[in-house]
């Protein structure tokens, strides 16, 4: 079937089977492998890319659901000024190690600040629950979060 | 002045990582690979008695045992895995055929098709029942002192048991290999921590030579133990199916066969027979470990040397006697992980000081504290501990940072707090190093220098902590210290990435590198400068009677937990965990401190909420929906701590630091559930449906 939607701010057109999952149209047909596969099954969160401004994981969404729909992935957001923020806050934090959670982290800090610009501990516990990560402990990537919070006042 | 090594900066792999833009191998683009799916065994021991092959399309291959063209087993400590099953399956999830083809899903689907018929044999799935018919693979014994005698004098003998469960690394990705034949060279790309390891394991089962063979790591996105000794595996699958059909190959687990097929770490099984004097001192111990190495032996032979070794933790004992042995059971074979053995001994020997302290009525501190090594005691091997021992410094820090006297005097009820000791032998167990002799090549090109070594990036900052040893020695930028691609075609075997050896054994030979270099830099324009590791000549080692130095030194650690249990469902919080470390000197504070957190919460996690268990060989938790691994809701408030003791033979100062965090929480939180609720914890992981047994028994 023909599913037109937006990527990464671009129009465009699909043909494909509505059941294909959204994560092998991005990494197969556009390349796009910031979006990663952990574990296919919607718990690691590594696929995460923002619909509509919100954090889904892209091995959940089929074809079919995309119908008009706006899809950012790491690679459409890196440019912006608030992909520059979170990527400072990252690696000032010492947020980063394995990396193959950290695109999937990217993406769910910015729907979380999207939502509460000045988050409570419990709001960033919460944000950060659908993502994975098994090398950090999480603590730094808590901070990276008040980080970009801090330096990035005013953009969310 | 020279900045302080220890002052932190950027990781240099962050940018590419933070925007996907650093391929791992599912991201690399091959040219028209064919896909590869492996058929593995659904019975946990059984003889194939036939297989049935669908017709296959042109352009697609079923491979098996025949088609190997070396050695049918996986090179490793003991090579017992088939690379594909011979007659017989010893697991559920053996490896018995591969099916390759150009369309990924066709090939998951001949898959499917391929019928086989097995005629089932006797299983044995648990550790009891595998002691009991006397399935052992490794039996080792040690002896300091006199136990005989100890025992006959002791006031009071006391009995005990301890064990811990299964767990999966969860390593965000998945295991996966690729190959191709470039003229008459294989070229092996992976995730994995030891290059050469596949190496190999490549020139027994391609019977082909290490120069014709490429291993080439690709940016490995976690690793903890599980891609040691799993890769060689898969990378023989791979290179087979790359010679069978001429064509490049990729094979990527999906995450359900990754959680069925791959290493976990050894389930335990702890027995103690103690002797304490009059005045309530431990004299004499007997100390029976038993691990589950599953169906093949592989790698459990060191791991358990390690948990012999440990067994003692931080305490000084004249009488012992440890008896380890690995057992065989038909269920995945059991490996390496963070820890490598030890957690599992360490965790028995702080639950038995702990739990004989609260039986005597005694402050757990107090007796742990009296039991101490000090510099100058002899290790349970009986080696001379050279280094000073700063453990009582740290306990202070650690007591004074997390308020636990006042705490343990205030506690709420359905709320504790629990304390740890614990060590970490630092690089590899017994002649190890003597053995392997890691080698490191540096090399000077005008004003950048290369540093050429095997020892991976998997997640931990390797790449950053080797450029920074080098380029701080030079008192160069970091940007003009590069790090050779880990290509045995390139670099030199500095050895494994295993063992927290990275830093101290491999950064060291940096470091010496990067002073000669220094001498030379403004003399000479190119230069290369190679350096093997020699072991320090004071320290001794027996492997026959294991005895001597088991490890050039040791890395410490105090954990205090604090816990809060739902008084109706006994779901266990882990509020907050205070840590203080000794790791000689942090090479940068900030990647230390990332090592300690994830190791804490990754053992923590061992601790709790990850429980996995077979039934009848088959693994109940089979996806990341039923193995939970601890989420940022789970996890506690970590302060992390650090005291300075530097080692002489170490790069700055610098010891041993990625496996040493995993040790202590899991004592500390036990102990932690035990003042919560008044019962002694002997088991991990500690669930609340066993808290909720135990409590109704008592009542």
């Amino acid at each position: 079937m023909k599913i037109e939607c937006t990527l990464n701010g671009q129009r465009k057109t699909l043909d494909v089977s509505s059941t294909r999952r959204l994560l092998d149209i991005l990494r197969e047909d556009f390349h796009l492998t910031a979006v990663k596969e952990g574990c296919g099954e919607g718990e690691c969160g590594a696929c995460m890319v923002l619909m509509d401004g919100k954090a889904v994981n892209a091995c959940l969404i089929p074809a079919g659901n995309l119908m008009g729909k706006e899809i950012v992935t790491p690679e459409g957001f890196k440019e912006s000024p608030r992909g520059k923020i979170i990527e400072e806050a990252l690696i000032e934090a010492g947020a980063v190690q394995c990396g193959f959670c950290t695109p999937g982290f990217v993406m769910a800090i910015e729907s979380l600040l999207n939502e509460h610009p000045h988050p409570t501990e419990e709001n960033i516990r919460e944000g950060l629950s659908g993502n994975l990560c098994r090398c950090t402990g999480y603590q730094m990537i808590f901070k990276s979060v008040r980080l970009a919070e801090e330096k990035g006042a005013g953009l969310w | 002045m020279k900045m302080s090594i220890s002052k932190s900066i950027n990781r240099t792999d962050a940018k590419g990582k933070i925007w996907g833009e650093t391929p791992y191998l599912g991201d690399i683009a091959f040219d028209n690979p064919l896909y590869v799916k492996t058929v593995r065994s659904n019975q946990s021991h059984a003889r194939i008695s036939a297989i049935h092959i669908p017709t296959l399309p042109e352009g697609y291959w079923v491979i098996d045992k025949s088609h190997i063209p070396g050695k049918n087993y996986m090179k490793t400590v003991v090579s017992d895995h088939p690379i594909l099953a011979e007659d017989e399956v010893l697991y559920i999830g053996q490896p018995i055929l591969l099916v390759a083809g150009p369309d990924r899903e066709k090939v998951y689907g001949l898959s499917k098709e391929i019928r086989i018929d097995y005629e089932p044999l006797p299983a044995v799935y648990t550790l009891e029942e595998s002691e009991k018919q006397g399935m052992v693979f490794t039996d080792y014994t040690l002896s300091k002192g006199n136990p005989v005698e100890a025992f006959s004098q002791a006031e009071k003998i006391l009995q005990d048991e301890y064990s811990t469960g299964l767990q999966e690394h969860v390593y965000l990705e998945p295991q996966g290999m690729a190959a191709e034949f470039k003229e008459d060279t294989v070229f092996v790309y992976g995730s994995m921590q030891c290059p050469f390891y596949v190496e190999e394991a490549l020139t027994e089962a391609l019977n082909m030579p290490a120069d014709k063979i490429r291993v080439i790591q690709t940016t490995t996105g976690g690793a903890f133990g599980g891609k040691e000794e799993f890769p060689s595996l898969i990378a023989c699958h791979v290179a087979i199916a790359t010679c069978v059909t001429g064509h490049p190959v990729i094979l990527i687990y999906d995450r359900d066969e990754d959680i069925l097929s791959t290493t976990k770490r050894h389930p335990s099984l702890v027995r103690y027979k103690v002797g304490l004097d009059k005045n309530n001192t431990l004299t004499v111990l007997d100390i029976d470990i038993l691990y589950n190495a599953g169906a093949y032996a592989g790698i459990s032979p060191v791991v358990l040397q390690r948990g012999i070794f440990s067994s003692t933790n931080v305490y000084n004992f004249q009488h012992i006697r440890v008896r380890g042995r690995n057992f065989r059971t038909h269920t995945v074979p059991s490996g390496a992980f963070r820890g490598f053995g030890a957690p599992q001994s360490i965790f028995a020997m702080e639950m038995l000081m702990h739990n004989i302290a609260i039986s005597l009525g005694l402050e757990p501190i107090d007796f742990k504290m009296k039991h101490c090594l000090k510099q100058g005691d002899t290790s349970c091997t009986g080696g001379k501990i050279h280094d000073k021992i700063i453990l009582p410094e740290l306990l202070e820090r650690a007591l004074t940072l997390s308020e636990y006297r006042k705490k343990i005097q205030t506690h709420k009820p359905f709320t504790g707090i629990g304390l740890s000791l614990f060590l970490h032998g630092c690089g590899f167990t017994g002649n190890g190093e003597q053995t392997i002799r890691g080698k490191i090549i540096l090399q000077k090109k005008g004003k950048d220098v290369l540093i050429k070594v095997s020892s991976v990036e998997m997640g931990q900052g390797a790449d950053t902590i080797l450029r920074k040893i080098v380029a701080h020695t030079l008192e160069l930028p970091i940007h003009h210290v590069q790090c050779e691609v880990r290509d045995t075609g390139l670099i030199p075997d500095s050895g494994p990435t295993v063992a927290s050896r990275t830093v101290m054994i491999v950064g060291g030979l940096l470091q010496k590198a990067a002073e000669e270099m220094k001498s030379r830099w403004d003399t000479e324009e190119n230069l290369e400068i190679s350096k093997v590791y020699h072991h320090p000549d004071f320290l001794v080692w027996d492997n026959d009677t294991f005895t001597g130095n088991a490890y050039p030194t040791y890395s410490w650690g105090v954990n205090v937990a604090e816990v809060a249990i739902d008084p109706i469902s006994y779901a266990i919080q882990v509020k907050k965990i205070t840590a203080v470390y000794d790791v000689g000197r942090a090479i940068d504070e900030r990647t230390l401190r990332g090592q300690m957190e994830g190791g804490i919460v990754q053992g923590m996690g061992w601790a709790t909420i990850e429980v996995m268990h077979a039934d009848e060989g088959t693994l109940v938790q089979r996806t990341l929906t039923d193995y939970k691994i601890p989420t940022s809701t789970d996890i506690p408030d970590i302060v992390c701590d650090f005291i300075e003791n530097p080692y002489e033979f170490g790069p700055f100062g610098a010891k041993c630091a990625g496996e040493l965090p995993f040790t202590g929480p899991a004592p500390a939180i036990a102990a932690a559930v035990s003042n919560a609720l008044g019962i002694p914890i002997k088991e991990l992981p500690i669930t609340p449906e066993k808290l909720l047994e135990m409590k109704n028994d008592e009542d």
